[in-house]
């Protein structure tokens, strides 16, 4: 059964759609990333889950009970959910050790029972050593893992987290996502992430919600949404990609610089114009004509950089007029202005609209 | 479905009816009635009495004609102008070269000079005239007599009791103003601007001349107003000095309106230019020190190093030490030597030394120590409320508790623009006559001085619950702690040593509040400033410099407690004023 559902939910602010139509279930034990670019309505679907806003339209249900709706809230504290904040907002004015058994102390629990449920997160995320000090003595990764432990502890129904790793330096980041995975594989707690970073959202999520300008673009699992995504946003947004328009015609259809037969690609119908993404990494080059499935295109060098774990190559089809974006392995190297041939195989290109 | 839906058990949503009865509205209305009390009827009464028929009741433009039908009438107001505008161009003499030299040199003693500026800023204005009155008094004033003793002269060449006497006194107890708003705005130049010039061939004159000085402008035009809205505000030092100098202020001219009979509504048609002048000129400042491209002072962009002035770091120091002798030291010097004295004309000699006084102002006055006892606990009171109803509405307003919060930001700050003579008039119109019948009430002075000190706490409040993360209380919510839990286990917690300094910013200048408080006391609600007042008419300076001396004794150990909990110089910072 879905543990959480949201049903059209919106949050307009005057005549601005801060989030439309946005519905989403979560099954029990779920994580789910909400990812999009800066101002597309990532934290306010998060507070609206957590009862800090009302929507403006729409529903929140939780274990089949509706708990926000435009007309009224839950309010946060009587949701049983936890949140962890981009700031972390560990309180100043208590130890790490207060910090973690304040949800238990609200909850009324005794005291011994607050201190063994305590002591056994902290060490959880290695954290029990340091159970006296106060937050401003703290590192930020210590700081974002009392922040882990506090929401944890609780064992809430619902777990939210907002851009939790932003304040964090890129190594810690890193290391932060594998954290909070291993959390979750630990507990599974139903979990909704909110990010803007695309490698933490795949490396941590069962699904991911691509939002833009207020609305879902594609929910998929990570490596559908990079192998297929839906819509020109989602595929430009999830790794890089190279658009190539097509314009089809009887039974194939002309892009710049090449021709691919319409039975080879996938979501021909209709005549006219058609969009599809290439990835970079899925073109091929060789200094000499390949043979087998493969469309062979014969091209030019137009500029290159190289970028350590990989070549990225501009190459412009002999007959075309706008390059195409190549990326090899390291050691593949080709000169800028001699002669090589694309590789395109007709199955790696995906339809978007 | 029914087995997981008991996990909401603290409050089982039901669909649909999901909304809660919000008890923060009780208090928004709560906090709104408070303040049209303090704020919005008074207010009101002083514009509706202005057009009132003195028993009729009735409306009419008497008043009025009244009050603006003589030339006396009118002179005082122009005399007010003049004088605020002399002693606040005075009060800018004085304070920014002080200011530039604390806050960008290698003058020495510059926290000295910091400390000195301190003192003075807590020294009432009227301390300080009355101490002036002994220095510079025609003939008997201690520089005359030093003069006529070093020259040889018939006659001293100074005398306080003058237009001249007057604007510099003021001048003297109002420059920390601008001190505060230019120390403040300079300590937020870098050196790098000034390198700038520096490195295109400026010397450090030049440099000061054109970068510093001319951004910090703003800052100074913006104290220079303050210092001007002081001046024409306050009632004390002219009271003291300008009637027996023979021409009269505002401020005193409303003090005889209100003498016998009281005629509220004279003097409340003849407050309203006072009260226009200060909207406007507030008004003026607020852009002034708004204007965000002028302002380059980002409080980024480097370090900032001392201008090293060489051989001339000593003649600012010289004049740093001019300025405080004339604030501080002889002022105090005479003060203390009054106090001590059996009569303060007889100087020095050891045979007039005694604690007379003392003994006197303490035990044997019928209400001299009741009035500081007074002053202590209406201050305390106004103190107490204005910083938790001030917390409240700065709470309320920055995390949208309510539709229209900004209205009640806007009316705790709106005293500032109403000066104490003013909002006095407004709460006798309002609370003198019956139903309530405050009129000497210790209530009516405590809600006088709460409102008057409001936007001090609201300024303070705001920016405390300002530097306070949201995401803090939301926390506390998510993890099933009620909103009054976040108050109690964090917001209060963290927001103490603010709470603690907004009540002292209250609390010290309430203690010593004349303005207001000369229009309401009665006789068994005296206050202290009050009291040095009647004192200094009878002419009694040994009693009264005994009296005022306890008063800044008493004082200290305030300031002790605020300079631990806050940094020494919590009085000097910007939003102190
Ligand atoms: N109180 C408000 N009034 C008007 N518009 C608002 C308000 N709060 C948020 N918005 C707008 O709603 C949109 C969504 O904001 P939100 O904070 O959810 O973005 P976000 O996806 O979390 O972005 P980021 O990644 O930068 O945190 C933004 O365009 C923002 O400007
Ligand atoms: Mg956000």
């Amino acid at each position: 059964m879905s543990k959480l559902v949201l049903k059209n939910v919106a949050k307009r602010y005057g005549s601005f759609d801060a989030v439309a139509d946005f519905s989403l279930e979560l099954v029990k034990g779920e994580f789910v990333s909400l990812l999009g670019p800066s101002g597309c309505g990532k934290t306010t679907t998060l507070r609206m889950i957590a009862g800090f806003m009302p929507p403006t339209g729409g529903t929140i249900e939780m274990d089949g009970q509706q708990i926000s709706s435009a007309s009224g809230v839950v309010p946060p504290e009587r949701r049983r959910m936890s949140m962890i904040f981009q700031s972390y907002a560990i309180w100043p004015n208590m130890t790490v050790g207060e910090n973690v058994g304040f949800g238990l102390q609200v909850r009324k629990l005794s005291r011994s029972e607050i201190d063994r449920r305590v002591d056994k997160i902290l060490d959880v995320v290695q954290m029990r050593n340091l159970k006296g000090r106060y937050p401003a003595e703290l590192s930020g990764g210590q700081q974002q893992r009392v922040a882990l432990a506090r929401a944890i502890v609780v064992e809430p129904e619902v777990l939210l987290l907002d851009e939790p790793l932003s304040n964090l330096d890129a190594n810690l980041r890193e290391e932060m996502r594998f954290e909070i995975r291993r959390l979750h594989d630990e507990f599974k707690i139903t979990t909704v992430y909110v990010t803007h970073d695309q490698s933490e959202a795949m490396v941590t999520s069962d699904r991911i919600v691509v939002m833009n300008k207020g609305k879902i673009e594609q929910i998929d699992a990570p490596h559908t949404l990079y192998r297929r995504p839906k819509s020109r946003f989602v595929a430009g947004f999830i790794g890089r990609t190279n658009f190539l328009e097509g314009d089809h015609q009887g039974n194939e259809v002309r892009f710049d610089g090449f021709t691919a037969k319409a039975g080879n690609l996938e979501g021909v119908n209709g005549s006219g114009a058609l969009l599809y993404s290439l990835r970079p990494q899925a073109i091929g080059l060789a200094t000499s004509q390949p043979s087998g499935q493969a469309l062979a295109v014969e091209a030019e060098i137009s500029s290159r950089s190289y970028l350590g774990e990989y070549w990225d190559y501009q190459v412009r089809p002999l007959t075309g007029a706008k390059p195409i974006r190549v990326s090899t392995s390291p050691s593949q190297v080709f000169e800028v202005g001699s002669r090589v041939w694309l590789e395109i195989d007709p199955a790696a290109m995906v339809r978007v609209e | 479905m029914t087995a997981t839906a008991s996990t909401l058990d603290a409050a089982p949503a039901r669909p649909g009816r999901a909304g809660y009865f919000d008890s923060t509205w009780l208090l928004w209305i709560a906090i709104i009635a408070v303040l049209l009390f303090l704020v919005v009827s008074p207010f009101i009464y002083l514009v509706i009495t202005s057009f009132q028929a003195e028993r009729t009741g009735e409306f009419t433009f008497a008043n009025y004609a009244t009050a603006y039908g003589r030339a006396r009438y009118v002179d005082a107001l122009l005399n007010s102008l003049k004088l605020g505008a002399v002693s606040a161009l005075l009060a800018g003499v004085f304070a920014v070269p002080l200011a530039w030299a604390v806050a960008r040199t290698d003058m020495p003693g510059r926290g000295l000079t910091r400390m000195l500026v301190l003192a003075t800023f807590i020294t009432p204005p009227y301390t300080g005239a009355v101490a002036w009155i002994l220095l510079a008094g025609p003939n008997a004033g201690w520089l005359n007599r030093f003069y006529m003793l070093a020259t040889g002269a018939e006659a001293g060449p100074f005398n306080i009791y003058s237009f001249t006497g007057l604007a510099v006194v003021i001048a003297l107890y109002s420059f920390p103003y601008i001190f505060i708003f230019t120390t403040a705005a300079l300590e937020l130049v870098s050196s790098e601007m000034e390198d700038a010039a520096n490195i295109l061939g400026a010397g450090p004159w030049r440099t000061m001349w054109r970068v510093t000085l001319p951004l910090a402008l703003p800052a100074i035009l913006g104290g220079l107003i303050i210092c001007f809205l002081e001046a024409i505000a306050l009632f004390g030092s002219p009271a003291m000095i300008a009637i027996p100098a023979r021409f009269n202020v505002v401020t005193t001219q409303l003090f005889q309106f209100f003498g016998n009979p009281v005629r509220v509504e004279v003097a409340a048609a003849y407050a309203m230019p006072l009260l226009g002048v200060t909207v406007l000129l507030v008004l003026v400042q607020r852009l002034i020190t708004r204007r965000k491209g002028f302002v380059a002072l980002t409080g980024k962009g480097g370090d900032r190093r001392p201008i090293l002035l060489g051989r001339w770091r000593w003649v600012v120091f010289g004049y740093a030490m001019f300025v405080a002798a004339l604030s501080v030291f002889l002022p105090y010097i005479f003060l203390i030597q009054s106090a001590f004295a059996k009569a303060w004309g007889r100087g020095f000699s050891l045979d007039n030394v005694s604690l007379q006084n003392f003994r006197f102002v303490l035990f044997e006055h019928a209400t001299a120590a009741q009035s500081v006892l007074n002053s202590f606990l209406y201050a305390g009171a106004s103190a107490t409320v204005a910083v938790f109803l001030t917390l409240g509405v700065a709470y309320i307003v920055a995390r949208k508790l309510v539709p229209f919060g900004g209205v009640l930001g806007f009316l705790c700050v709106a005293p500032f623009v109403i000066p104490g003579v003013v909002l006095a008039i407004g709460f006798y119109a309002a609370y003198a006559p019956p139903p309530l019948a405050l009129y000497g009430t210790a209530l009516i002075l405590i809600l006088a001085f709460t409102t008057r000190f409001l936007p001090v706490g609201y300024v303070n409040a705001s920016a405390a619950i300002r530097s306070l993360n949201p995401e803090m209380e939301e926390a506390v919510r998510v993890l099933g702690g009620s909103r009054l839990t976040a108050l109690r286990r964090v917001v209060a917690p963290l927001l103490k040593r603010n709470l603690l300094g907004a009540w002292l910013l209250i609390f010290i200048p309430a203690t010593r509040e004349l303005s207001a408080a000369i229009f309401l006391y009665g006789p068994n609600t005296k206050v202290a400033s009050v009291m040095i007042f009647d004192m200094s008419e009878e002419g009694n300076f040994e009693r009264l410099a005994a009296l005022a001396l306890i008063l800044q004794v008493l004082t200290l150990p305030l300031l002790w407690v605020g300079q631990k909990a806050l940094g020494r110089d919590f009085m000097l910072r910007r939003n102190a004023t």
